[in-house]
């Protein structure tokens, strides 16, 4: 155990570096996975069908395929298009898109799940389409919408592990660099699990917190 | 003003759902302050005509005149367009409707609901919105539950809020459909009691019940509707006391009781 915590010391600032790269990865991919997401859910759910078709076709190949092929291929095919993305980067795009259109379907769920009468009890007050997306339809969607967006926040931080194949110095490849230097494997994949299992349990509770907060009503 | 004119004027009205011919070319006429009352059989088409004078229901054929103004479409080349979205939100905000459901938004407070409108369509300030919506609550007498949800409401102050969500506009015109058919029997006499003072107050009113009493108390009018069809219109007196249509003597004894 001692060794194990001399070790540790040792590797405190790979450790924090790692840990630090994760969150910030996932975090970025949330948010612009959010972005994606709106504007996807919307589409799939009031455009007209030649519209929506290509959104459809994104969201069905992006929730077909592993999420490590989609990293790979963020990180080789803009390459072979003359675009140079760092890891980092390829890895953001991959988990955007990917956390896009799951957020965009799981959307599109919520707002079909809202009965007609909001929408029609809207209109006819005279709210134009946007005003009625962003003052009746979308704070609805957004509250049930809510644990299963926390739960792709979850997928995300999970999902950003993979990005250690493409060379993302992120808690898992500074895991396994301090393993390749002190051979402790056992202990630091179970202290590397252990902060993963932590960050997804504070994210849990967040949305709890958030949704006791705005789910009263 | 031109007392020629009526505020709601309904020409040869034709809708089709699929195949189904719902409305069958229905003309109709409103004069400001008039309270007409529809009734029919159930599927002869009364919430399809109140959905297409708020312009929630497209339409095949026909004209819907409000205030002088041909809302819904417009004719260019002998051919008929419907308005965009922003014509029809100002078309739909001159009429107010009120609905069987409530359709009440849960995210909102009582007068969270009735001030949405007042703010982004009317475009009202915050503190005069609120006050607007603090007089319509006190009228159909739910002042102090204006911070209340719609979840912590029984139906009939539901529904009472949703009148005052739709008066609070200020429109020329109210529909109501069914406004007491989802209440429980108990709540229905609130919910009658203030469509009466609304009326008694000169708001337009066009309203489809299925409480015949209710509406020969408070019409100046009621029309007989019978599959897409308007087939008898004229005083309570006449519909009720000397209905001159079969069907309609039918209907009435069926649904008396
Ligand atoms: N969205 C729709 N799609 C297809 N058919 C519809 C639709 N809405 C109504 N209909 C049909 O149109 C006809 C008239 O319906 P409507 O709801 O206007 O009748 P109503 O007179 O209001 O009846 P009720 O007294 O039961 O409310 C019915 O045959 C109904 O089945
Ligand atoms: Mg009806």
């Amino acid at each position: 155990m001692q060794v194990f915590l001399d070790q540790l010391w040792i590797a405190r600032f790979a450790l924090w570096d790692g840990f630090l790269l994760t969150v910030q990865i996932a975090a970025a991919s949330i948010l612009f996975g959010t972005l994606l997401g709106g504007i996807v859910g919307i589409q799939l759910s009031y455009a007209p069908w030649w519209l929506k078709l290509p959104f459809r076709l994104y969201v069905d190949i992006m929730r077909g395929t592993p999420v490590l092929v989609l990293i790979l291929a963020a990180f080789y095919i803009p390459s072979v298009a003359g675009l140079s993305l760092g890891p980092t980067q390829a890895g953001i795009l991959a988990l955007s898109l990917f956390a896009g259109a799951h957020i965009g379907e799981l959307l599109r769920g919520s707002l079909q799940a809202i009965p007609p009468g909001q929408a029609e009890a809207g209109r006819s007050i005279g709210l134009t389409f946007p005003q009625l997306l962003a003052y009746v339809l979308l704070p609805q969607a957004a509250r049930s919408a809510l644990p299963p967006w926390i739960n792709t926040g979850v997928e995300l931080i999970k999902g950003s592990s993979l990005l250690s194949m493409i060379g993302v110095g992120e808690l898992l490849l500074k895991t396994q660099e301090i393993i390749g230097r002190n051979f402790m494997t056992i202990q630091f994949y179970v202290f590397a699990g252990i902060l993963y299992l932590a960050i997804n349990i504070v994210l849990d509770q967040l949305g709890k917190a958030v949704e006791r907060r705005v789910g009263q009503h | 003003m031109d007392k020629q004119q009526p505020l709601l004027a309904i020409r040869g009205l034709t809708k089709r759902f699929g195949t189904v011919d719902v409305l069958k070319g229905v003309d109709l006429d409103l004069d400001r302050r008039d309270v007409v009352s529809i009734i029919g059989s159930s599927g002869s088409g009364k919430t399809t005509l109140l959905r297409c004078v708020n312009l929630l229901e497209e339409y095949q054929g026909g004209d819907i005149v409000l205030d002088g103004e041909t809302i819904g479409y417009r004719s260019a080349n002998g051919r008929r367009h419907r308005f965009g979205d922003r014509e029809l939100s100002r078309q739909r905000s001159m009429t107010g409707m009120v609905f069987q459901s409530f359709n009440l938004f849960p995210h909102l407070t009582a007068a969270g609901n009735v001030m949405l409108g007042l703010r982004k369509v009317l475009r009202l300030p915050k503190a005069e919105a609120r006050a607007v919506a603090e007089t319509w609550l006190t009228r159909v007498g739910l002042a102090a539950r204006a911070d209340h949800y719609p979840s912590q409401l029984s139906g009939g102050q539901q529904q009472r809020v949703a009148i005052a969500r739709a008066l609070a506009m200020n429109p020329k015109l109210v529909l109501l459909d069914e406004v007491t058919s989802a209440l429980d029997p108990e709540l229905v006499q609130e919910v009658l009691n203030t469509v009466k003072s609304i009326a008694d107050d000169g708001a337009t009113l066009l309203i489809v019940t299925h409480e015949m009493r209710f509406a020969r108390d408070v019409s100046s009018r009621v029309v007989f509707m019978e599959q897409g069809r308007i087939v008898e219109d004229g005083p309570p007196e006449q519909i009720f006391g000397a209905p001159k249509n079969q069907r309609l003597a039918a209907f009435l004894r069926n649904t008396r009781h």
